[in-house]
């Protein structure tokens, strides 16, 4: 199977009046078709940065790309607008956290979802109305012949992220980019549009990058994950080897300060101490170094992305995989 | 008053909000029934969890509760006193008692005063310390949430979101209060800034003897800080009982299914399991559905269900909940299926 995106050694700064803030430090992985890919992450670790820099986003006159993306084979860092709009919507299409925010109040859902496929394609106006409805009925919209004519406060937060799914479905792209899609819904909300976007990558192979910090929404539908510290990949492995065998401490830490369900209560939580550094002067090694409990002088180097442990499984962290087990076991039993 | 007491007692609480039409005279043209008659006991030591959804009343029932907004009627009795229909003057000494912390650790502080300010603004309005003696105990007050004392005259903008959410808990934590009212803490921070923040407050509480309401959306944090728990659905409380109970054996459909949403960080665990996902949204607090108001998105609604009220009644021991279909119960009320 080959890639249908590659991003290579990705860095984004941004200079800002304080220095150039370093959001995205040489990030590298690839897409495979059909895959779920999720990024996972604490705010600031640089995961939707590098979302938004896939579909050329994050072009500002104070932004520094350098790097490559590339979709089957193309490069997309440093296209012009035009170039990129026949990638973005048509072949890699995003959903963002706030659906609210992301459609326009003054204009009708329907109407909404037809210019941007009058946009794209030369169809007549009562076809991409047509193909709205079609739309919104596959993805779980009840009445869509009558939604169509509604404004986007009249639906609740869940419909307007399945409105926003719908539109980003709209012309059929290979690549979805869900940047939090969940978030700000209510748990019974969002196990409906987790079930949708399963169900989407099930029927229609669509390959989704999901960016979340919430490791129960991983477990749910990931297949592979790429755990984000301070901007860089700190592991790169399968859904199961990430949940069962993770190899970094920010991992373990992130495991451990969970307050879920199906395990008893316990006194005191793990918590990572102190907050993640800052990015106009992030630390020179091991960017976890300074909150690690497992801190080493080797930890002054900045441990590579590769595998430790076999197989495709990668970490960034200088620790003895041997030696690993007895200390993950105090974090995660 | 000893541990176990009841601190707090509410009783049919009700807020609703009129929406008014009308040019020149306002009429009411429809209510918002954000709460609507919840009765509810925090006793002294104890946490009392509160979750639901978005747009429940869960907010508007701590201010209710705290007095922040008028209750359309009820009763609140805090310390053994009638809170509600009591004038501003005359709740000020009981306001020293509970104390609230806020949800967004950005909006909750003033962008404009200093740290020590913020903290000791309490204290002084309340005429327990000033000049030296204040900065004094601010300073005790930082140190003891985690922050350092040094940084008292440092502005609420040069701190992350974990630490501005310690400051909050450090002006909670001035007046010496019974009670503090968390509504919802937690949610706007990282999972492992989450875990700091709830760490010091099972500490606090230990350490002071404080009762808490804990309002939060996120089934996992209620569970890990309350002793108790109630679950509210378009206003009301649907089911209230010890949280290991609540969460083992969940009784009301909503709470089965509020459980069932909530992914669990363990994919072999995640895909074993049976989901019950429920559709549709929440109905809108200002035409409720008649009967059960959890009729419309109910799996097990019959007949019944949307004509009669269920009441709120003891279906295991100090196990209520509000439904004519119990779940986990193996009573007769399991009829009707």
């Amino acid at each position: 199977m080959s890639a249908i995106l590659r991003v290579d050694d990705l860095k984004v700064g941004f200079a800002t009046e304080d220095g150039v803030v370093e959001a995205v430090g040489g990030v590298s992985f690839e897409l495979q078709p059909g895959e779920v890919l999720a990024i996972v992450g604490e705010s600031g670790s640089g995961k939707s940065v590098t979302a938004q820099t896939i579909t050329g986003l994050t072009r500002a006159p104070n932004a520094k790309i350098t790097g490559s993306v590339s979709y089957r084979g193309r490069e997309l860092i440093g296209l012009d607008d035009d170039q990129l709009r026949d990638i973005r919507g048509e072949q890699i299409a995003m959903v963002f956290q706030d659906p609210m925010s992301s459609l326009n109040p003054v204009y009708r859902v329907g109407d909404q979802i037809s210019e941007m496929i009058r946009a794209h394609r030369d169809v007549s106006k009562r076809e991409a109305s047509h193909r709205a409805i079609e739309l919104l009925r596959s993805v779980g919209i009840p009445n869509p012949e009558r939604r169509v004519r509604h404004y986007p406060h009249e639906f609740s937060g869940g419909m307007r992220q399945r409105v926003m799914i719908a539109m980003a479905l709209a012309l059929e792209p290979e690549v979805l980019i869900a940047d939090e899609p969940t978030t700000a819904l209510d748990v019974t909300v969002q196990a409906q549009i987790l079930r949708l976007l399963d169900q989407l990558n099930r029927d229609r192979d669509l390959a989704v990058i999901l960016i979340t910090h919430d490791l129960g929404v991983v477990a749910e539908v990931a297949d592979r994950v790429l755990v984000m510290y301070a901007g860089q990949i700190v592991e790169d492995a399968t859904l199961d080897e990430i949940f069962y065998d993770p190899q970094h401490p920010y991992t373990w830490g992130l495991l451990g300060s969970l307050m879920r369900l199906d395990q008893s209560r316990t006194a005191r939580l793990a918590q990572i101490p102190g907050q993640p550094p800052s990015l106009l002067a992030p630390p020179s090694g091991c960017r976890f170094a300074p909150r690690c409990p497992h801190e080493f002088d080797k930890c002054h180097e900045l441990p590579a992305l590769q595998p430790r442990v076999g197989g495709n499984h990668l970490d960034r962290c200088w620790l003895d995989p041997e030696d690993k087990k007895s200390r993950r076991a105090q974090v995660i039993p | 008053m000893s541990k176990g007491d009841p601190l707090l007692e509410v009783t049919d609480l009700v807020k609703h909000f009129p929406i008014k039409a009308g040019v020149v005279i306002d009429h009411e043209v429809a209510r918002v029934r954000a709460v609507d008659g919840v009765s509810l006991t925090l006793r002294e030591g104890e946490t009392l969890g509160l979750v639901g959804e978005s747009g429940c009343g869960k907010s508007t029932l701590c201010r209710a509760i705290l007095q922040l907004t008028q209750p359309t009627s009820g009763s609140v009795r805090f310390l053994g006193e009638e809170l509600v229909g009591r004038s501003r003057r005359d709740l000020r000494p009981l306001r020293r008692q509970m104390q609230m912390i806020f949800q967004d650790p950005f909006a909750s502080l003033n962008p404009r005063k200093r740290v020590g300010q913020i903290v000791g603004d309490p204290l002084e309005l309340h005429g327990l310390a000033k000049g030296a003696e204040l900065k004094r105990r601010v300073q005790e007050l930082l140190e003891r949430v985690g922050l350092n004392p040094e940084h008292y005259n440092r502005y609420p903008h040069e701190f992350s979101g974990g630490q501005r959410q310690r400051i909050g808990i450090a002006r909670a934590l001035a007046l010496h209060p019974k009670l503090i009212v968390a509504d919802e803490p937690v949610s706007a921070l990282d999972v492992s800034v989450q875990a700091q923040i709830i760490n010091l407050l099972k500490e606090l509480q230990d350490e002071f003897g404080l009762s808490y309401l804990f309002v939060a959306h996120d089934l996992g944090v209620v569970r890990h800080v309350s002793d108790r728990v109630a679950v509210m659905y378009l206003g009301k409380v649907v089911e209230n009982s010890a949280t290991e109970d609540l969460y083992r054996k969940p009784i009301h459909p909503y709470t089965n299914a509020l459980l069932s949403a909530v992914p669990i960080p363990d994919p072999k665990r995640n895909a074993a399991r049976e989901r019950l996902v429920l559709q549709g949204d929440v109905p809108s607090p200002i035409d409720p559905p008649p009967g059960c108001s959890f009729h419309t998105r109910c799996p097990w609604a019959t007949e019944i269900c949307t004509s009669d009220e269920p009441a709120l009644v003891e279906r295991a021991t100090a196990h209520v909940a509000a439904c004519h279909h119990p779940r986990n119960v193996e009573e007769p009320a399991a009829q009707g299926r």
